[in-house]
């Protein structure tokens, strides 16, 4: 039901039935890494190419979220899912061993809530009973894609971020029992004209929090109603820039707890990951692993993902053209099992 | 004393192409490009031998000595040779260092793969 300016309120409260979230070695080094299913011992997932190694991460959180939901690849009406890669390929190619109806979304890093928010919509309003969402994201495809081969050894800035080698897939069902789906605020493309793809964080804080503004807005609700906001990947500079940018708009962000997943995952004294972490998969598998195991251990009760995204191309950033970006808001709250 | 000016120098060099990078936003292939044409520029107005003699290696290390180097084998050769001098001299000081170049990276690729 829209609710709101640009928000979808779930009134039949769709479940997270089942997650699963599958990271690359370095993860596994973080301070997440007992919240998360699998953990590879070394980035190429035993294949050919960095390409092959992500499209292996998200067909193996698809795999393990449909079995740990009980359920059958054949149950699952739908995939939604998207990634970083050019035609994102890797959800492509994934939906193609899966053999699952797809439809194929770009968000870029917001990808995660993107496709979480539509699934839960096709579900809310029945066109679904079991729908699968997911992303993924690999550091040196990335970094190969969007900046320079890992193999290069090119220097990085400070204001740089480490892409996350992982990929997160959650079932999402009016059966069963688990997190609430409760509503979800669909992001503008904002442009505040940086162009250095050294500076995500900078350049898609406006996005977060306009995001995070539209969403209390339209639900006519506090910030403090969540016990927990969460940014998907600002990382350090990014997240100042959002906490400057809440005080200057007299946003009441101080009612509760706000964070950033790209702050979360690394450990930033022993991993030499600059401002922090970005990518697809750094939203999904901190949110998927880390923060719905909080809920259900009933640490936190309603939270709010907002999942930013940079929506550059390679070809428009040589080309010397700014950085769009969006972020798109989840909101999640503990399910019968806890309340 | 060499060696302080060698240092200084040669540091001020990589100054300048770290400058590049962070704040001028150049990519390290057009950092590189410029550095090796400023040092081909510097070399053609006859400055680069005197500053290699004042700094030695901080002048002779950084990739502005390449462009250095060819510009200095094709006016060598323009002497000795004229005109065609220009074309067969370029590689003529440089040679040891690009079959080296050539020969190694060869050697290298036959027995282990780039690591990301």
């Amino acid at each position: 039901m829209l609710k709101g300016h640009q928000s979808w309120l779930f009134e039949n409260k769709p479940f997270i039935r089942s997650t699963a979230t599958v990271v690359g070695p370095f993860e596994g080094r973080g301070p997440l890494a007992k919240d998360f299913d699998i953990v590879h011992g070394e980035s190429m997932m035993g294949q050919k190419s960095w390409e092959k190694a992500e499209k292996v991460l998200i067909e193996e959180a698809a795999k393990l979220a449909i079995e740990n939901a009980g359920l059958t690849k054949e149950q699952v009406q739908f995939y939604i899912g998207g990634d970083l890669m050019n035609q994102i390929i890797s959800s492509s190619f994934a939906a193609r061993t899966l053999s699952i109806p797809y439809l194929g979304v770009f968000g870029a890093c917001s990808t995660s809530m993107e496709s979480l928010a539509l699934a839960a919509n096709l579900v809310n309003s029945g066109s679904a009973k079991f729908v699968l969402a997911g992303t993924c994201s690999h550091d040196s495809s990335a970094e190969k894609q969007f900046r320079y081969p890992t193999e290069y050894g090119s220097q990085k800035p400070p204001t740089a971020q480490y892409t996350v080698t992982g990929a997160g897939a959650a079932i999402i069902s009016m059966e069963g029992d688990g997190p609430v789906v409760t509503s979800a605020t669909i992001g503008r493309v904002i442009d505040m004209g940086i162009k250095d793809p050294f500076n995500m964080g900078a350049a898609m804080a406006p996005a977060a929090v306009d995001t995070i503004e539209a969403h209390v807005r339209d639900l006519g609700i506090e910030p403090g109603y969540y016990d927990l906001i969460v940014t998907g990947d600002l990382a350090k500079v990014g997240y100042e820039i959002a906490c400057k940018l809440f005080k200057k708009h007299n946003f009441p962000i101080e009612q509760t707890e706000y964070s950033d997943c790209g702050m979360m995952i690394y450990d930033y004294e022993t991993q030499m990951v600059q401002a922090g972490a970005s990518g697809c998969g750094c939203s999904a598998v901190v949110t998927y692993g880390h923060l719905l195991n909080r809920m259900r251990r009933g640490e936190l009760k309603r939270i709010l993902v907002v999942a930013t995204g940079a929506l550059l191309s390679p070809i428009s950033f040589q080309q010397g053209e700014s950085i769009p970006c969006i972020a798109h808001a989840v909101s999640i709250e503990a399910g019968r099992e806890i309340l | 004393m060499i060696f302080l000016w060698a240092f200084l120098v040669g540091g001020a060099i990589c100054v300048f192409g770290q400058f590049c990078f962070d704040v001028l936003k150049l990519t390290p292939a057009h950092t590189m490009t410029l550095l090796v044409v400023l040092g081909a520029i510097v070399d053609g107005i006859g400055w680069y031998d005197p500053l290699i003699e004042f700094a030695g290696a901080g002048a002779s290390v950084p990739i502005t000595s390449f462009g250095n180097a060819l510009v200095h084998g094709a006016l060598q050769e323009l002497k000795s040779n004229g005109w065609i001098g220009i074309i067969t001299g370029i590689f003529e000081v440089t040679s040891a260092g690009i079959s080296a170049a050539i020969i190694f990276s060869f050697l290298a690729a036959l027995f282990v793969k780039p690591k990301g």
